[in-house]
């Protein structure tokens, strides 16, 4: 689904991605974990065209995105943080982005339905909660039923029943063959979600394979120590 | 309809119904429902309102537009990733927030001339071109403010930067024409005067709504000079073409900032 061949990015003397070369397959949950400031949010801004890379190239269904626009159709961003237009109603969110993306795929309403914004259609957006803002930005990801997810650190500002339903959510479109990319920083929760997992650390990802490869490489039961295992690892082959 | 106007669109109905915006048509109301309880007549409310409309209005349109592009910047973020082009984006939300900016500008303006408007049919040209000014004025300056807050990454840079055109543009280019003026006293400086004039927005607005009102006469051989020069059709022209060169450089500047950026 996404070919990435040599992608680097600095910002400034700051080498954020530093010659990453990765796969994401198809029909697959990937997350991708390391520390802050790892370069994980630049790599799926990377993917989204948000930021311009200064080498290297990234493919998605075999074509080249740079400069691109009209493959973004086929994504679904949802953002780390949600800072909507305050003075919007909640209904008006959703047409405005079902106006831009007219003539794109059946509108996928489940987490809509399941997170009851219906009723909330007239509210401003500027009055809503943290929580709330971010429950929709979640739905809108979904609403366009997009080949392609990708999700940055979706969980964080979601109370536990809702984060359970995105769960579910997340593990039934990777079910219908949809691709979903996240970042996270909680490993419990990329260990339930998650098919493959990339480390990326210093803007190189240090590991990638599937949930099984790295706990057999480890001998770990649990992804938390199997990861702990590969960067200590790592570091004595460095001293 | 295009990407940017569906943009366009959502942001007017953002716009039209925050605080500061409306506020802004109350203040601009209340100045000029004072103006005419002191003045009286619609000819001086305007002569006195030409200083209000050629400084307050150039500075409210940086500092909001700043703030405000620096604000949705989250919201772009979401714009960003639908398949959308990264021009419609910045058009649609510049047109916006200058016709919301300019909506408030005239509503707020004109209210106290309906309610007083005995007197306004002489003078219906002088209000005209007051309002097309300030129109132009809010164009221009909101472009730089959207030029700035795309440009730099830290708000203060940014706000500070148009603070700084705009006090370059309002106040220190007088003070260089009346430099210049003092220096070439003893020579024909008419040429010179006209072109530094010309290049600059607020002066260019103002002498055009100087030569409408009856106060031109006062400047002397200068009102003269530039009566030849801007009162005929040519010099409208000259005049309408530079103001949309002046806001066709910011908006160029900003759209290709924002098609290069990394959010």
């Amino acid at each position: 689904m996404i070919s990435i061949r040599h992608l680097s990015k600095s910002f400034g003397k700051l080498r954020v991605l530093d010659d990453v070369s990765l796969d994401i397959h198809r029909g697959t949950v990937t997350a991708i974990l390391g520390p802050n400031a790892s370069g994980k949010s630049t790599l799926l801004k990377c993917i989204l065209g948000l930021v311009n890379p200064d080498s290297g190239k990234i493919l998605i269904d075999n074509e080249a995105i740079a400069g691109r626009w009209h493959y973004r159709a086929k994504l679904g961003y949802m953002p780390q943080i949600a800072r909507l237009p305050e003075h919007l109603t909640v209904a008006e969110l959703f047409s405005l982005l079902r106006d831009l993306r007219a003539g794109d795929s059946d509108n996928d309403i489940e987490l809509f339905a399941r997170y009851e914004l219906g009723p909330m259609g007239a509210k401003h957006l500027g009055t809503l909660s943290g929580g709330t803002r971010q429950k929709i930005i979640a739905a809108v990801a979904f609403l366009f039923s997009p080949q392609l997810l990708i999700l940055d650190e979706p969980t964080v500002g979601l109370d536990p029943i809702a984060t359970t339903i995105f769960k579910d959510k997340v593990r039934k479109e990777r079910d219908n063959g949809r691709t979903v990319l996240l970042s996270s920083h909680l490993v419990n929760e990329v260990e339930e979600m998650a098919d493959h997992v990339i480390y990326i650390q210093d803007g190189k990802p240090f590991f990638a394979g599937t949930m099984a490869e790295i706990k057999s490489r480890t001998s770990e039961t649990r992804l938390d120590r199997a990861l702990v295992r590969i960067v200590e690892a790592s570091r004595e082959v460095r001293a | 309809m295009s990407h940017a106007g569906k943009i366009l669109k959502y942001e007017l109905q953002n716009l039209l119904r925050s605080r500061w915006l409306l506020g802004t048509a109350v203040v601009l109301f209340g100045i000029t429902e004072i103006l005419f309880r002191f003045g009286g007549d619609p000819g001086r409310t305007i002569a006195s309102l030409v200083n209000i409309v050629l400084v307050v209005v150039p500075l409210m349109s940086v500092v909001l537009g700043t703030v405000y592009f620096y604000n949705s910047r989250e919201f772009n973020e979401l714009l960003l990733a639908q398949p959308v082009n990264r021009t419609s984006i910045y058009l649609g939300k510049l047109i916006g927030f200058a016709g919301a900016l300019c909506i408030a500008f005239l509503v707020g303006l004109t209210g106290p001339f309906l309610i007083h408007s005995y007197g306004l049919r002489a003078h219906v040209t002088e209000l005209l071109t007051l309002l097309a000014i300030g129109c132009a004025l809010i164009v221009i300056f909101v472009s730089l403010a959207f030029y700035a807050a795309t440009r730099f990454e830290d708000r203060i840079k940014g706000l500070g930067m148009t603070l700084a055109v705009w006090f370059f543009l309002t106040v220190i280019w007088d003070g260089l024409i009346l430099l210049y003026v003092h220096i070439f006293r003893q020579y024909p400086y008419e040429g010179g005067l006209l072109a530094l004039v010309f290049l600059n927005p607020v002066d260019l607005g103002r002498i055009n709504i100087m030569l409408q009102l009856d106060i031109s006469a006062l400047m002397g051989y200068t009102g003269a000079v530039f009566q030849k020069a801007f009162g005929t059709t040519r010099g409208l022209t000259l005049t309408v073409v530079a103001m949309i060169v002046y806001a066709m450089v910011p908006v160029l500047f900003g759209l290709r900032t924002f098609r290069r950026k990394d959010f």
